[in-house]
């Protein structure tokens, strides 16, 4: 098998360092997408642009991953409730942030007073919720947890605490329509002003506006940029943090947990305790990733905390493998540049190369002319909005399948992060080789 | 004696199952308000027999619903996440079958067969009801339960088999995989437009203040009918009988020499006809179908089925119709904003309380 042997080499040289394989995989991915841009001749600020919506993308979802990891790959819990956590993160630090006199109304803390006091919300709540919640089989906890998320949402939708007085205190959620969130805090690196509406830039925002305005590039996609180098800063800690907490004494009962309850608590540890501590920081990384997922936009809506969300991190958890925090981040990656983001870039790519024409309205019509070997009137109805997210969905759902049949570990399942300090499975096959 | 026997059974009660006790503490205090406040005329007596009623009809509905997904997770051990999508499935062959036995003639076949959406169909011109159009709708009744049980078997093939080995979280992960296809292949085929089903002037009857409606008299009397059918199928057939020997304990039946694997084939076209029986009628009784009505209905039929008991039929009925009146019942206190999260609070409750559900111990299919 000559494929085999290709990706064994290239397995060689890639995964005995994990950093190496990861800058490779960034360079491969923003490669793909400068290259097409390039054959396609799209302009340079909006090939810039892309890159900066997959990295970012890229970068959030890796984080998500990783924070699912914790509680799925290492302790074995199956969280389907992410997104309500990550609702409850946000909307925290909305409520906190929003000035007193705004519409609803907030408690007008500064951002970073907020972004705390988001994490120990999400936190606190999600150790409470762990602690009737561990008890159940994991199938069981799923459904509690989505149905947690569910509840989340629905009260964060409910016209009842949009605009609210509880104790005497005014603060809402906005309903329905949203809550507007601070303003990207980036902008403070390059504007002097940047709460005003047109603000001026001050040294650094000068130097770097005026060099970047020859090629075309804007000054949004500039702070937009920073803003991704900020959160790949941020993953490199939490990576840095997961890889500790994998190897310290507490990730190593996490995951005997994981591989053997009953035998964890003969040697004598509390696994309920750990699973709480597990599930509630889990649960306090959500939240602030989510932060990060949404100070970018300023704006949160009920819209963007549905199951699906939970179920976007799990596929990119799957996709890298459980139990590996590399994988988590090669999982996140790859699931935002390629199925995340990949078939909204093919329609651009389509659009450009094929002079569409209309539409049809309908399925039917579009099937209707396969009959004289005419693919473009298929192909038109494909590219549409509404249709081309339900393929992209439909996509996602063909990967998941696939990836519980052959591979349920993940990619990199194999790479999991093992219980004990040495590997015995190794060190087993070594020995027969020696035989 | 005896009722020394009473105070200790209670105090090992209080001790033992301390949530247990509070919560039915809490129910019966309910219950009283109830009374108390109709007493004190706080809530009107036919707005109570109104919440009743539409309680009812939505329990029926989640109860038949609710069968099927109830027969897969006991004799498959999976939660499947399709459920609710394959209820969206079964709800648009049907209607597209109606549609077209109804308007065959008068309108493009292509508008019938899609059911309206981007080419309107007037709901109001094609006048579907029950009085105006049985034939159409027990021919679209038949084609969605055929059409969702084949749906059914070929998941079953392409998906499910292959894994039949894997464990219950893999397969549920797995099942999320089809539903996210399954709703987003009827998205991509009939677009989302909310499409209106029904026309003319469907009867109604008032009484006592209370209203019936003709399309939810008929989804309560077909629902209960098919779920006789099936309590009849399951206790008095010999596949029945496999299928229940299945539930209680897969090796002992397979060793018994009942062929595992086509009793596993018929509860998916037993359960998938039901589920596609009950997307036609819960389509007919709301009025409108959008793609996405299976799945916001699947986290209450899956409260359903774990407040009868995972593996009971006959609770998953039953939890059907307790969901459903409990929920209507909770606009006596709250708002109907919160109706969604009070099914799954209790459902919550219940599964801390009571994993079990209703009908613990009792997996009859």
């Amino acid at each position: 098998m000559s494929t085999g042997s290709i990706q064994a080499r290239a397995e060689g040289w890639l995964g005995n360092n994990d950093v190496r394989l990861l800058v490779a995989l960034a360079l491969a991915i923003g490669g793909l997408y400068a290259l097409f841009s390039v054959v396609l001749g799209f302009q340079l600020n909006g090939t810039v642009n892309t890159l900066r919506r997959v990295a970012f993308l890229s970068a959030i979802y890796a984080m998500l991953a990783l924070a699912l990891n914790l509680q799925w790959g290492y302790a074995g819990l199956f969280n389907l409730g992410a997104a309500g956590f990550m609702a409850i993160g946000v909307y925290t630090m909305g409520i906190l942030t929003a000035p007193v006199t705004a519409s609803p109304p907030g408690f007008g803390l500064p951002l970073p007073v907020a972004i705390v006091g988001a994490i120990l919300m999400t936190g606190v709540i999600g150790g409470l919720a762990a602690l009737p919640a561990i008890r159940l089989r994991a199938d069981y906890l799923a459904i509690v947890t989505v149905a947690f998320s569910e509840i989340v949402r629905l009260t964060l939708r409910a016209p009842e605490f949009a605009n609210t007085r509880i104790a005497g205190v005014a603060f809402g959620t906005g309903g329905a329509t949203g809550l507007s969130l601070p303003s990207n805090p980036i902008r403070i690196l390059f504007y002097t002003d940047p709460a005003a509406t047109a603000p001026a830039p001050n040294a650094l925002g000068a130097a770097i506006f005026s060099a970047v305005e020859p090629l075309g590039i804007e000054q949004t996609l500039v702070i937009g940029w920073a803003y991704v180098v900020v959160l790949c800063l941020c993953l490199g800690l939490l990576y840095w943090l997961m890889i500790r907490i994998g190897k310290s004494p507490f990730g190593r009962v996490l995951k005997s947990i994981r591989e053997d309850q009953q035998v964890t608590q003969a040697l004598g540890k509390d696994t309920r305790l750990f699973k709480i501590k597990t599930f509630a920081l889990g649960c306090a990384l959500m939240g602030l990733i989510a932060i990060l997922w949404r100070l970018s936009g300023g704006y949160a809506s009920p819209r963007m905390f549905k199951p699906i969300q939970t179920f976007y991190i799990f596929i990119a958890l799957f996709i890298g493998g459980t139990g590996s925090p590399t994988g988590s981040i090669v999982g996140g990656a790859l699931f935002a540049s390629l199925l995340f983001e990949g078939p909204s870039f093919i329609r651009r790519v389509v659009a450009e190369y094929l002079q569409l024409s209309n539409a049809p309205d309908t399925l039917v019509g579009a099937l209707a002319q396969l009959g004289t070997l005419d693919v473009t009137p298929l192909l038109a109805y494909s590219v549409q909005d509404v249709s081309i997210s339900a393929l992209r969905l439909m996509l996602l759902g063909i990967v998941l399948v696939y990836l519980m049949q052959r591979h349920p570990d993940g990619l990199l399942g194999h790479r999991k992060a093992i219980a004990s300090s040495v590997d015995l499975s190794q060190q087993a096959t070594q020995e027969d080789d020696n035989e | 004696m005896a009722a020394r026997d009473y105070y200790s059974r209670g105090q090992n009660l209080v001790y033992n199952r301390p949530v247990l006790v509070i919560f039915a503490v809490i129910g019966v205090f309910l219950v009283f308000d109830i009374l108390r406040q109709v007493g004190t005329g706080t809530i009107v007596i036919t707005d109570l027999m109104s919440y009743l009623w539409n309680g009812l009809v939505l329990g029926m509905s989640l109860g038949l619903a609710g069968v099927g997904l109830s027969m897969t997770y006991s004799i498959l051990n999976f939660a499947n996440f399709a459920h609710g999508d394959l209820i969206t499935s079964g709800a648009f062959a049907g209607w597209a079958t109606a549609f077209l036995i109804a308007g065959l003639g008068e309108f493009s076949v292509e508008s019938l067969i899609l059911i309206g959406g981007p080419i309107a169909v007037g709901s109001n011109e094609l006048g579907i009801n029950v009085v105006n159009t049985p034939l159409a709708l027990l021919a679209g009744l038949l084609v969605a339960a055929v059409l969702t049980a084949a749906l059914s078997l070929l998941l079953d093939r392409i998906v499910f088999k292959p894994m039949r080995s894997a464990d219950g979280v893999t397969l549920m992960i797995a099942s999320v995989g089809v539903a996210l296809f399954l709703r987003n292949f009827l998205t991509y085929s009939f677009l989302t437009d909310s499409r209106g089903l029904t026309g003319g002037n469907v009867p109604q009857f008032t009484i006592a203040g209370v209203t019936f409606g003709g399309h939810q008299i008929t989804l309560v009397v077909v629902a209960a009918l098919l779920m006789l059918g099936t309590h009849i199928l399951l206790q008095y057939t010999k596949i029945g009988t496999a299928m229940r020997a299945m539930a209680a304990n897969k090796d002992l039946a397979k060793v018994t020499g009942i062929p595992t694997e086509r009793v596993v084939k018929l509860t998916w076209i037993i359960g998938g006809g039901l589920t596609g029986c009950a997307g036609f009628l819960i389509a007919l009784q709301q009025g409108t179908l959008t793609v996405t009505m299976g799945w916001d209905l699947l986290l209450l039929v899956f409260a359903a089925v774990i407040l009868g008991g995972v593996g009971s039929i006959y609770g998953a009925m039953v939890g059907g119709v307790i969901l459903g009146i409990a929920s209507r019942l909770a606009l006596v206190w709250i708002p109907a904003s919160f109706l969604l999260v009070a099914a799954f609070v209790i459902m919550i409750v219940m599964l801390l309380v009571r994993p079990s559900g209703l009908f613990s111990g009792r997996t009859t299919a």
